[in-house]
């Protein structure tokens, strides 16, 4: 009953954000110098006046940038999302085509980095000063260190071109025609690089940061006392240390989840991988305004239940959490 | 005589290269028996927490260890005890408690599991026996409504329910020896006085050894069969209680006895007749939230009265949560307040703003309780006395100067001045605090809990410093303490605080020999060793 009131009081409290976003993704765009009629016109090389004035009626630029904005306005309230005059598409159909090799790009890299970060973090810390510990932090401090792209440019030298294991760029094999498992196997070798080159930085901070945390959590007092309870070492890792260190890093992890949208602009691109990244890249150099707002909307609105997913995991993970 | 349950036999305990001395330790030999509760006394420092743990095998090792000596327990040298054997010890024959019971708690389990957890690891008893059996121990600690406190996290207890909780986890398996390492050092005073006398039932009903750890003579008296002292890592003396508390033959011994504070209030002295330096009328705080989907607010000072004259001395006593602190921090505006006025010789500074506020600053000034804490820890001692003063106004040549007259007034060295905070001890850093507060020649001191955090006979320094300066300088002060010695040592008059109100005020002699609340009389009953010292002051 409380958490269905404390869920009923975030979700209402996350509308006035949402709001705020739209309006500021809309002023944001329209400050930016040119529009979708002035890059079209000036991608065929020479247009009238005449054939200008005739395209922004059509997108309605002509209009003042109050009723541009009330347009707007209620075609959100309808979840209309517009129309993409450089795709000639809906842009929700647009998104929505991209949003499954995005989504799969991210959960991936983000499991990833997650998933091994924590056990990394957690080898290295029982290991205080050990060759694993060293060799450990030794790593993630050069992953910490590398940009993506470079490393992605660098995985296809390697693993591409130089030994052809994995495919360089794409979503899966053109014309392949796989289906059933071997088509999971085509998109899967496909996956390998992009998701590894997006998830390396954070599996290193992840790895960092759960060290720490579960060193700082073996000085407690409450492991003294499971110790003088007669526990073993292994228990009193998995059974007290590991769920207090975890707290930590959901809290960053939750942050975080919101960064890797950006990174994966520039994986996407990188390896060609046809996701949202990829299309606001698009949208952004041929001032496809409608497209680009659409795909600033949809982030802003995933980092808010990133949010609200993070709260209510923190909840679930830590009693003391006051709902 | 009793049987031996665990002996210490030349027990050293060596520190790592580079400490302040090579042992711990050294040569501690202590027999504990059946049935007997032993208390290991001693200061900060003395090494008496190290051989507690040493028993258990909880030193933190590989930089602390056993260097020499032997641990017997059942015939066996628990020293060189291969770990796994001092598993099946540890939580099933020897038991222990902690200090601090919230962080001695996993904040994530319940109140339940932790118990149960000891039951899995020692015994081969099904689920339904050992939720019988935590229950049963739950119930042996007088916890209310054992079947809610077994499904509760640590937070949801106050603190002596959870050092109820981690007595009942330490005796589940009826352990022949039970360590409890300063049990009650967090408690309340009333607390601490119910959890004395459970630990008593509890040790007399199953005839448990008991090696209680502390530094408070008080608690000595309520609880002890036989005494310990311990010095710098050597025992200096042992023998009954009686006998150690009564007629003490080492020097260090006599000399801790002699500075804790007696439970007798000074001789009465003259009324008070001078202006009232400092008033609170009617004030009023709460803290927390009033959310659109509600909150919780706390009442902290629900419309509290008091004066304070010019050179007088007002004690602010109760229990952790009565306001005290709360009340002290209003008076100086540093928490703004709900309602109500406060009067600095006259005027109202209730709802000054920040700008008006700053000349009155100087006048009120305060000495924190954690000298650990309140001293910027970048800044040279000579930097942290002067700032106030050049903030004020005065020639930065000039601050410095005062600065070093001030160090010699608290009775620190002129070469203290370049020296940063974290180079003293305890009660020199109080001294430094002591010398800061004093730097802005305020009219009125607030003292919040300054000797809580210090050792006894450092704790009789400092407050011999504050009656001097006091008296020297012609101060009121504002003595806010939890512990009923050290008010009635210094106080004038006395002022009881609980849940946010002032339930008693009268000066000292009055309050001690004739209580008129309920409180009042239930805090100075609940004082550990009000006995003994009764006898010692008659």
């Amino acid at each position: 009953m409380r958490f269905a009131r404390y869920m009923g009081y975030r979700l209402v409290t996350a509308l006035p954000v949402i709001f705020g976003i739209i309006v500021l993704n809309f002023l944001l765009i329209h400050l930016a110098p040119g529009d979708a009629a002035s890059v079209l016109a000036g991608e065929s090389g020479a247009a009238t006046p005449e054939y200008m004035d005739a395209l922004r009626h059509k997108f309605g630029l002509d209009q003042s940038l109050g009723m541009q904005f009330l347009t707007y306005l209620s075609n959100m309230a309808h979840f209309n999302l517009g129309y993409s005059y450089r795709n000639d598409a809906d842009v929700s159909g647009l998104i929505l085509e991209r949003l499954g090799p995005t989504s799969l790009l991210m959960l991936t890299a983000f499991g990833t980095a997650v998933v091994l970060g924590i056990i990394l973090g957690l080898v290295a810390a029982t290991g205080r000063n050990s060759w694993r510990d060293n060799i450990i932090s030794l790593v993630s401090l050069v992953a910490y260190a590398t940009p993506g792209f470079w490393l992605g440019l660098m995985m296809i030298v390697i693993f591409s071109i130089g030994l052809g294991w994995l495919p360089t760029s794409g979503f899966d094999t053109v014309g392949a025609g796989h289906e059933g498992w071997a088509e999971v196997k085509d998109v899967a070798r496909h996956l390998v690089m992009p998701a590894v080159s997006l998830a390396l930085f954070y599996l290193a901070l992840y790895a960092r940061l759960m060290r720490a945390s579960v060193l700082e959590q073996t000085g407690m007092d409450y492991v003294t006392t499971a110790r003088a309870k007669g526990q073993t070492e292994r228990r009193i890792m998995t059974g007290h240390v590991l769920r207090n260190a975890l707290l930590p890093i959901v809290t960053i992890a939750g942050v975080q989840a919101g960064n890797l949208i950006g990174g994966s602009i520039v994986v996407e691109t990188v390896f060609g991988w046809p996701g949202i990244g990829t299309l606001a890249f698009n949208a952004l150099q041929s001032r496809d305004l409608n497209l680009l707002l659409a795909i600033f909307f949809m982030s802003a609105c995933l980092i808010v239940v990133i949010n609200l997913a993070v709260d209510v995991i923190y909840v679930m993970l830590d009693p003391r959490m006051e709902i | 005589m009793n049987e031996t349950v665990l002996e210490l036999e030349k027990l050293t305990i060596a520190l790592p290269p580079g400490a302040d001395r090579a042992n711990a330790v050294s040569d501690v030999d202590l027999v504990l028996r059946a049935g007997k509760v032993t208390c290991l006394i001693g200061e900060s420092g003395s090494g008496k927490s190290l051989v507690a743990r040493s028993i258990l095998g909880l030193l933190p090792r590989p930089h602390v260890r056993v260097g020499s000596g032997r641990i017997l327990f059942e015939g066996q040298d628990l020293a060189v005890a291969p770990q796994d054997r001092m598993r099946a010890i540890r939580g099933a024959k020897i038991g222990m408690i902690f200090q601090e019971p919230m962080t001695a708690l996993n904040p994530l389990h319940t109140i339940g599991r932790q118990l149960d957890e000891v039951l899995r690891i020692h015994t081969s008893l099904g689920k339904a026996a050992r939720r019988a059996r935590v229950l049963e121990l739950i119930d042996s600690v007088h916890l209310p409504e054992p079947a809610r406190i077994i499904g509760s996290f640590p937070h949801q207890l106050s603190g002596g329910q959870r050092q109820r909780a981690m007595i009942a986890m330490a005796l589940l398996l009826n352990p022949r020896l039970l360590i409890a390492d300063e049990p009650t050092t967090a408690l309340d005073v009333t607390t601490q006085a119910q959890i004395l006398y459970l630990i008593r039932e509890l040790q007399r009903e199953h005839g448990t050894s008991v090696l209680f750890i502390t530094h408070d003579f008080g608690v000595v008296v309520d609880i002890a069969d036989e005494v310990a002292v311990l010095q710098r890592g050597t025992l200096v003396e042992r023998g009954t209680a009686g006998a150690v508390l009564g007629a003490p033959t080492h020097p260090y011994t006599k000399a801790l006895i002699a500075a804790v504070p007696k439970l007798v209030p000074p001789a009465a002295r003259p009324a008070n007749m001078q202006p009232i330096i400092i008033e609170a009328r009617n004030i009023t705080k709460t803290y927390g939230t009033r959310g659109l989907f509600g909150g919780r607010v706390t009442l902290a000072l629900a419309g509290v009265n008091m004066e304070l004259r010019r050179g007088e001395t007002l004690g602010l006593v109760g229990e952790s949560g009565s306001g005290k602190s709360t009340l002290a921090r209003a008076i100086t505006r540093l928490l703004p307040i709900d309602s109500g006025q406060i009067l600095l010789g006259g005027t109202d500074i209730a709802r000054l703003p920040r700008h008006r506020l700053r000349p009155i600053r100087k006048r009120v000034q305060m000495v924190f309780q954690d000298p650990y804490a309140s001293l910027d820890p970048r800044q040279r001692v000579i930097d942290i006395i002067a700032e106030g003063p050049i903030i004020h106004g005065t020639p930065a040549f000039r601050a410095r100067e005062e600065a070093l007259a001030l160090l010699g007034l608290v009775g620190l060295d002129a070469s203290a001045a370049k020296r940063f905070p974290h180079e003293f001890s305890g009660g020199q850093r109080q001294r430094i605090g002591i010398a800061r507060a004093l730097a802005l020649h305020p009219e009125v001191l607030v003292a919040d809990e300054p000797v809580s955090a210090l050792d006894v006979s450092v704790q009789a320094q400092v407050l011999a410093l504050l009656a001097d300066i006091k008296a020297r300088l012609q101060l009121s002060m504002l003595f806010v303490t939890h512990d009923l010695r050290v008010a009635l040592q210094v106080c004038d008059r006395i002022a009881v605080m609980k849940q946010g109100e002032v339930v008693e005020m009268a000066p000292t002699a009055e309050i001690f020999f004739n209580p008129q609340h309920s409180y009042t009389k239930a805090l100075f009953a609940a004082v550990p060793g009000g006995s003994w010292q009764d006898r010692k002051a008659s």
